[in-house]
């Protein structure tokens, strides 16, 4: 029930945030953005570029630092000064990126293995029987010796979903992730992307694309010049926008 | 005119001759070793690292590469003893050896550093590592297998460039090849021998560091 989320009880969030502020100099790009995401909701975030939409969910894995506000993610507020705490909740916050950033130097095997090796300390074994699991579930279990460049940008985004999912992550945020592929390539990883939604992965996802943000998404959000300019369920936000800037932006999709 | 070469005569000087080799070739691996472990120590400085730091690495870097190498290692010998600083040959010959390549070679990494995609750190930090263990895993691999061509000519240069150290009486293969020659008047086969001897050491590093940079330093 999207439409209740907002008046859900703080215990209930796993990602929490309040009146956050981000500007680069004297350029406010986010101006006090309240965003509350309970498990296992899925979240699609809309809006033109330059609203401020990519950089509210880098804020949240803390790649970008904001100015004021608060976040928290499964308990764990975000802390810059503070190198452990910091780590803790990147454990907790996965993120796919448009251009996939797989690791070239290592295998796809390997770029799964890296992270639960050296941050978890898994040892070689079960991470090696983990990344193969993992690539059978995005559908290239033949690919574990394989180069990223030898792959496909459909087949490197999934790895990278793998590689974000070897982390066993609360949360996932996903950045544009199909913005940099051939059309005929999108279907795949948005397959899997759909599945991990199915599964009951709360995800928070920058996109593009209005028919899978409307077919998967518990809620959507129309960022505006930096604000949550309107939010709802994909049905409502859609089939009925309340606002001059949404039907624009609608409207012009279309075109 | 005829040439009558004789080797024999500048072979039967071998034991000089291998001991040239092996200098040659221990000054060669401690300024690859130390070397390189300064200029990756050095790149990152001027890549990532604070700024109070940047600017002396920075300025090292440029008075190494703008002054002649033999400038430096004079220095090194016949100049810091003027401060107290007296140096053996071979010691002299060492320092000045890892501080001409950690300079060529911190201008070298830098640039394999700055072309490592911004994106590969942020993947790399949203999966929880450390900041070290992004430099070293993710961002210090790729940026190793893109400049080690560069980086092992530069080793070559450096190699080859020890010859100079004979200058100081560090016992090195160019320091062999003057002394026999001096001993036998055979000048045209001693420097014969020492530049087959350079050639061979030359294709012989280079090879081995193309057989050891992908295992060793930058392999998958």
């Amino acid at each position: 029930m999207p439409s209740a989320a907002e008046a859900t009880a703080p215990h209930k969030r796993i990602v929490d945030i309040n009146a956050l502020r981000k500007s680069y100099g004297d350029n406010e790009v986010l101006k006090g953005i309240d965003l509350h995401v309970r498990p296992g909701e899925v979240v699609a975030i809309i809006g033109k570029s330059g609203s401020g939409k990519s950089t509210l969910l880098r804020c949240i894995n803390g790649l970008e630092e904001f100015q004021d506000g608060g976040l928290v993610v499964d308990g764990k507020p975000l802390l810059y000064d503070n190198a452990s705490a910091m780590r803790a909740l990147r454990q907790s916050v996965g993120m796919i990126f448009q251009s996939f950033n797989l690791f070239p130097h290592l295998s796809v095997g390997r770029n799964i293995m890296l992270a639960p090796s050296l941050v978890k300390k898994r040892d070689k074994t079960a991470a090696r029987v983990q990344a193969e699991a993992l690539l059978e579930r995005v559908g290239l279990e033949d690919k574990f010796d394989a180069m990223p460049e030898q792959l496909s940008g459909g087949q490197q985004q999934r790895v990278a979903i793998a590689r974000a999912l070897a982390m066993d992550p609360k949360v996932l945020l996903c950045d544009e992730i199909t913005s940099a592929l051939d059309p005929e390539l999108v279907g795949e990883v948005l397959g899997v992307v759909e599945g991990l939604a199915k599964e009951g992965m709360t995800l928070l996802m920058v996109t593009h694309e209005m028919r899978f943000a409307r077919k998967v998404s518990d809620r959507v959000v129309f960022m505006h010049q930096g604000r949550v300019h309107e939010m709802g369920p994909p049905a409502e936000l859609f089939g009925n926008p309340q606002t001059a800037e949404l039907r624009q932006f609608l409207s012009s999709l279309q075109e | 005119m005829t040439v009558q070469l004789d080797f024999l005569a500048v072979l039967h000087y071998w034991p000089m001759l291998l001991t040239g080799v092996a200098w040659t070739l221990a000054l060669t691996v401690l300024a690859i070793v130390v070397g390189l472990a300064l200029s990756v120590t050095f790149a990152w400085v001027r890549v990532e690292g604070p700024r109070w730091a940047a600017i002396p690495v920075a300025a090292y870097v440029e008075l190494l590469r703008n002054t002649p190498f033999i400038v430096q290692l004079y220095f090194i010998f016949f100049g810091l003893p003027e401060l107290g600083l007296r140096l053996s040959p071979v010691l002299a010959s060492a320092i000045a050896l890892v501080l001409n390549l950690g300079a060529y070679s911190t201008e070298i990494i830098r640039a394999g550093l700055s072309a490592t995609p911004k994106g590969q750190t942020e993947a790399a930090l949203s999966l929880a590592l450390t900041r070290y263990q992004v430099f070293t895993r993710v961002v210090l691999p790729p940026a190793m297998q893109k400049v080690w061509p560069s980086l092992v000519s530069q080793i070559i240069i450096v190699m080859l460039g020890s010859a100079v150290c004979g200058q100081i009486a560090t016992e090195e293969l160019n320091y062999a090849a003057n002394v026999i020659s001096a001993n036998t008047f055979h000048t045209f086969e001693s420097y014969i021998i020492a530049t087959v001897i350079y050639l061979a050491l030359a294709i012989l590093i280079r090879r081995l560091l193309n057989w050891a940079g992908p295992r060793l330093i930058f392999g998958g």
